[in-house]
């Protein structure tokens, strides 16, 4: 089975070769069907690349703690190209590669300026981002990480609205200054433990004040990704300029590269020092849950109620990560995956009015549910996600990361559930006035239900949300003996 | 026994989903007809295996796991139906309930253009229902907590073009999230404090905890004293208990049968439930018992104040319901949690038969629901009249203490203010609880009298309403869309599908109390409960209230007969003196009219504290300091250099793009460089 994670991760790439191939070959030909050739080769490329995460999938073996599918060539002076995967990683690339055909079946109408380039940059951003995750050295890791930057950052500064120059700078300018402070740290740490190698540090022992420095390096980086509090306000922006498939990806993987860092490095790496800033991350992840789950409630843009829900909702994850016990690790776990799906599809709903009305402002809306009942229940069943009802996947990850919390500061687990009684109110709020009501805009008078294609994109995020609603089990057997590992040995190295 | 109960719990959402999903395919009477089959199907096993396991061959308790939920160390809950007395019980309340209610919308929806979207709800609403009171651990009763707070959303708000039902939706939603906030962490305190969340294995540990200690927010608390404190704030929440009371009233923007099956007889009393269900906890909090019994009492009190003071038919029939869940809290804070089931039991059959008779009444009035515009309605709706006066005399607790004879609510209303005055010897809230019970029951007497006398006694004042316009209440079912405008004043029986629920209710409302008082509280309780509720070895209040003195078990006939009284005077002998009352708008009147002006504290704190701080949030803190001394900041110092890029229109992405690159590439060969050496 050696070489099957570089085979998932570079099988985009084909696509891209494909794609460029086809241009080159395509000159001067009617530019519609050549998009729609592109669109088709996009789209087999992303479904295989799902078959083969699948099958990934099938292969891993539960049970085992370590690293597996390992793959380990040495590049330049002692710099390798080293990858594998464990309990927690893999559910990460089967996500990216589960939206990935989504959002390019989300653009298939969508989009129609330079196609082409638009479908090579979603295919790069899926190799680079399954890299990120397969990554089991700390140069490669780095050269993924920051290289996930680019793809994203073209989706939004071209295809993106109005604003989408000031939503791109700041995006740039904030991850900028994570990664600077980064690559410092990856710098020290090479040259304090002599080795990249992601294994090999996870068992290194640095000495705790080191840890304290380098944790901070590493936090800002990846506190800007989540984005947590106060870091967080690229994020609306780049949601509301970046095109649909843009945002599916933007919440649904690359917030997630913060959070699976935090696992991977801060947590083992760091042990001591991650102890030491609980409080300062308890902190930060409440303050996050209630400041703007209100501000998400005054907004007046769909898509930046739904942004500002998302930091609340990143906000469980780093809460439950640094509780260091089972329940709190599994539930953030959880809890992105959740995460990843249902905000995706929230976005994807407000993709399906956007494109009919070409407006995101709530105040345009209103009664939708007298012409779009199946739309309406679509959009019903992931508001319920998002405000965690029992019975879908969102509550999962909820009530896991506040029990775990709980064992660590009951004050810090109060502020959480209270945000869940916010989290209703800014949901409920925002299917109201879209939904409910009279349909009084004229101009949403002829608005159709779902297309055929919508439904196609809706469905597999619809069964997933209500099958790990109601058997969570099925990824908790994929992670729990990783992340048993992971709370043991952190347990043992700070001792408690 | 396993095929029997996992039929008769999934066979509403069955239901529930071939209505909901192909409702339009299968047209208006398939789903129907699928909905409510499967429904009498669920009510038809309820009752069997209520006769199982009370008397039958599947006496005791049974557990059966049907699948894993939620398994992360000793957090283990698994997707279960757990039969005993109490889930029992509540199986048959909930089943009867609802296949009548189903019923009965044939004919009470039957102008309504989504009727299966209703049927739907209506069945997964019962689903929900049913899943909470088998559940085997706190997981699944929050399953069904939740759910059956979905339900009650989607069917408050189901007449979505009105404004003011989608506002009482949401309202209802979140004021049970405020519950629920209290319902999590009680969890959770369950969870690190016995470290497990199933029922089985964490009652036999509580005794072993009791007197123990517990911090919680820097404090030190009484362990299972908090532990069931917190989770009392969710049944305040789902049972409309004072403070979270104030989305019942206005959940009545629902059809009226919702009102019934939803905010009378069911889920409304899952509060109660689960304080019973949890009685091993309660037994051994004696602080939180307390705190139960002084919020049931003021609760019964206060909203049979708001009762008396109501013209809207269904507000006053769901102040009514806040009182009697009032009085069910009290009864198990004084420990007779056996009373507090056997009044859930009564009342679900008499509030259920009041609401449902309202419909009736509403559905003849052609969607009227201001009683100062009904009157003399009796000759019009004979059958509804009947029924209406029965359920009242069940409410009103109408009865003959000497020989043991009375409606339902005669016997279920005297256990609990009996088991008040049993349990009021050195504890002065019980004393206080028995005080009030009896007031209350005074004012539930007069307020429900004076219901059935504006609406069918007196003169009648909807043909004076036929000059102005029958619907300038703001009630208008617009999309109710009736095709009988001509002769849409005058008064009309309901329909026999309408009927025949009530009547089966009004048997229930008659024969509930009698059939049952020896099994719940009587001589016959340990086996008719078989340790489904758990009363300490100190805990003898039922036996204590049987031996109640003569002037405690005639005094609530006596009080609800000078209410009956009273209400005479008011309303019949004296008509209009009610209304010559309220427009004089005295103090007293005007703080129950406005029902203690909870809505408007609320809003003047809660609500406006919530925008306030989501605007300064937003528009100060993200805008002004993040983003002011952050990006916008660095944007300043370098706008020259933007203006000069923007010229180059989208060339400048590739331009950040490759720079980027290129300083992430040149950092990362000095640091190899930098490093190998």
């Amino acid at each position: 089975m050696t070489g099957i994670l570089s085979l998932i991760t570079f099988a985009p790439m084909i696509g891209v070769a494909a794609i460029l191939a086809l241009r080159a070959m395509s000159a001067g030909q009617d530019t519609a069907v050549v998009a729609n050739r592109a669109k088709i080769l996009a789209l087999v490329t992303s479904l295989v690349t799902l078959a083969l995460s699948v099958f990934l999938v099938s292969k891993f073996d539960a049970k085992d703690t370590g690293f597996q599918f390992v793959e380990s060539v040495t590049w330049f002076s002692g710099a390798t190209y080293r990858m594998g995967i464990d309990g927690i990683s893999i559910l990460f690339v089967l996500l990216t590669a589960f939206l990935l055909p989504i959002c390019i079946l989300a653009s298939w109408e969508s989009v129609t300026d330079r196609v082409l380039e638009y479908l090579a940059a979603f295919l790069l951003l899926e190799t680079l981002v399954i890299g990120v995750f397969c990554a089991l050295d700390l140069v490669l890791f780095y050269l993924f990480f920051e290289g996930g930057l680019v793809p994203m950052f073209l989706i939004i500064g071209i295809w993106g609205g109005k604003n989408r120059v000031y939503a791109a700078y700041k995006f740039f300018l904030y991850t900028l200054l994570g990664s600077v402070l980064m690559l410092a740290a990856i710098l020290a740490m090479a040259s304090i433990a002599k080795t990249t190698s992601i294994p090999d540090l996870m068992v290194f022992k640095f000495d705790p004040k080191v840890q304290i420095l380098l944790w901070l390096a590493f936090f800002a980086s990846f506190a800007v990704k989540m984005p947590m509090w106060p870091v967080h306000t690229w994020l609306p922006d780049a949601h509301v300029e970046a095109p649909t498939a843009g945002s599916v990806i933007l919440a649904g993987i690359l917030l997630k590269m913060g959070g699976y860092g935090f696992l991977r490095f801060l947590l083992p790496m760091f042990p001591q020092a991650s102890v030491y800033f609980t409080p300062l991350v308890f902190a930060m992840s409440v303050i996050a849950i209630i400041y703007t789950s209100l501000v998400a409630f005054r907004q007046v843009d769909i898509k930046k109620l739904i942004a500002y829900s998302s930091v609340a909702h990143m906000g469980f994850v780093t809460m439950g990560i640094f509780s260091g016990n089972a329940q709190g690790v599994q539930g953030a776990i959880f809890q992105m995956l959740s995460h990843g799906v249902i905000a995706g599809a929230l976005f994807l709903c407000v993709g399906v009015v956007y494109d009919r009305m070409h407006t995101r402002e709530i105040a345009f809306y209103g009664g939708l549910a007298n012409r779009m009942p199946w739309y309406a229940a679509v959009f019903l069943l992931f508001t319920m996600g998002n405000v965690g009802l029992p019975g879908t996947s969102g509550f999962v990850g909820e009530i896991l990361t506040m029990t775990g919390t709980y064992h660590v500061s009951t004050w810090t687990a109060l502020a959480a559930t209270a945000g869940v009684i916010l989290s209703a109110v800014y949901a409920l709020s925002l299917y109201r006035r879209v939904m409910f009501g009279e349909l009084v805009n004229p101009k949403l008078s002829a608005i159709q239900d779902l297309t055929v294609r919508e439904v196609v994109i809706f469905a597999p995020l619809i069964a997933s949300t209500l099958i790990l609603g109601v058997r969570p089990g099925l990824i908790f057997n994929l992670t729990a003996a990783s992340v048993d590992h992971l709370v043991g040995a952190y347990k043992a190295a700070v001792g408690g | 026994m396993e095929h029997i109960v996992t039929t008769l719990v999934f066979a509403p959402l069955v239901g529930a989903l071939i209505a909901g999903l192909f409702g339009r395919r299968i047209g208006d009477i398939a789903s129907q007809s699928v909905t409510t089959g499967l429904l009498l199907l669920t009510c038809g096993l309820s009752w069997m295996t209520f006769y199982q396991v009370i008397w039958g061959a599947w006496a005791g308790h049974a557990t059966f796991t049907l699948a894993p939920f939620i398994q992360i160390g000793n957090f283990i809950s698994n997707w279960s139906i757990r039969i005993d007395t109490l889930s029992a019980v509540m199986l048959v309340v909930v089943s009867s309930v609802s296949a009548l209610v189903h019923i009965y919308s044939w004919g009470y929806m039957s102008d309504d253009p989504s009727r299966p979207r209703f049927f739907s709800y209506l069945s997964l609403f019962t689903f929900a229902m049913l899943m909470l009171v088998t559940a085997a651990d706190f997981m699944q009763l929050f399953f069904g907590w939740e759910g059956v707070g979905l339900a009650s959303y989607l069917l408050i708000g189901f007449w979505f073009k009105k404004p003011s039902a989608s506002a009482a939706a949401i309202k209802a939603f979140v004021v049970n999230r405020v519950g629920d906030f209290g319902f999590a962490l009680g969890i959770m305190t369950v969870f690190w404090m016995f470290g497990t969340i199933q029922f089985a294995e964490l009652f036999p540990m509580i005794a072993a905890k009791a007197g123990t200690q517990w911090t919680f927010i820097g404090q030190s608390w009484s362990a299972v004293d908090l532990a069931c404190g917190l989770l009392f704030i969710g049944a305040m929440g789902k049972s409309a208990q004072f403070f979270l009371h104030t989305w019942l009233p206005d959940a009545m923007e629902g059809p009226t049968p919702v009102s019934a099956l939803i905010h009378a007889a069911t889920m409304v009393t899952a509060g109660v439930y689960m304080v019973c269900l949890l009685s091993p906890m309660f037994e051994y909090a004696p602080v939180t018992k307390q705190i139960v019994t002084l919020i049931g009492a003021i609760t019964a009190l206060f909203a049979a104040t708001v009762g008396l003071a109501q013209n809207d038919i269904k507000r006053v029939i769901a102040y009514s319901t806040c009182s009697q869940l009032g009085y069910m809290f009290f009864a198990a804070g004084v420990g007779a949690y056996q009373a507090a089931m056997f009044h859930l039991f009564t009342h679900a059959f008499f509030k259920a038969l009041l609401f449902l008779g309202a419909g009736s009444v509403i559905h003849g009035m052609n969607h009227e629901q201001d009683m100062r515009k009904m009157g003399g309605l009796w000759k019009y709706l004979p059958v509804t009249y009947a029924v209406m006066v029965i359920g009242t005399l069940a409410i009103t607790g109408f009865g003959i203490p000497g020989v043991e004879l009375g409606f339902a609510g005669f016997y279920s209303k005297d256990a609990i203010i009996e088991s008040a005055w049993a349990a009021s010897g050195k504890n002065p809230i019980a004393s206080f609880a028995f005080v009030v019970g009896l007031l209350a029951a005074g004012l539930t007497a007069f307020y429900s009298w004076r219901l059935a006398f504006m609406t069918f006694h007196g003169t009648a004042k909807w043909d004076s309403a036929h000059d102005d316009h029958a619907h300038d209440a703001g009630h208008g079912h617009d999309d109710h869309g009736h095709d009988d405008h001509d002769h849409a004043h005058k008064p009309h029986e309901s329909p026999l599908v309408m009927l025949v629920p009530l009547i089966a209710l009004a048997v229930g409302a008659i024969g509930a109390g009698y059939a049952f008082v020896e099994n719940f509280v009587g001589e016959h309780r340990d086996e008719f409960w078989r340790g489904a509720i758990f009363n300490a070895p100190t805990n003898h209040v039922l036996e204590h209230a049987h031996h109640a003195p003569e002037w405690v078990v005639m005094a609530p006939l006596v009080v609800s007969m000078t209410g009956l009284a009273g209400a005479i005077y008011v309303y019949l002998m004296n008509e209009g003196m009610g209304l010559r009352v309220a427009s004089r708008g005295g103090p007293l009147h005007t703080f129950f009219y406005n029902k203690w002006f909870f809505d408007e504290l609320y809003e003047a704190t809660f609500v406006r504290a919530a925008r306030f701080l989501g605007d300064v949030f937003w528009k100060i803190g993200d805008q002004k300091i993040i983003d002011g001394f952050g990006p916008d900041g660095v944007a300043a110092v370098s706008a020259s250099v933007g203006r000069r890029f923007s010229k180059a229109q989208s060339g400048y992405v590739y331009h950040y793009a490759f720079v980027m690159l290129l300083g992430v590439a040149g950092l990362l060969s000095y640091a190899l460089w930098a490093w190998s050496h």
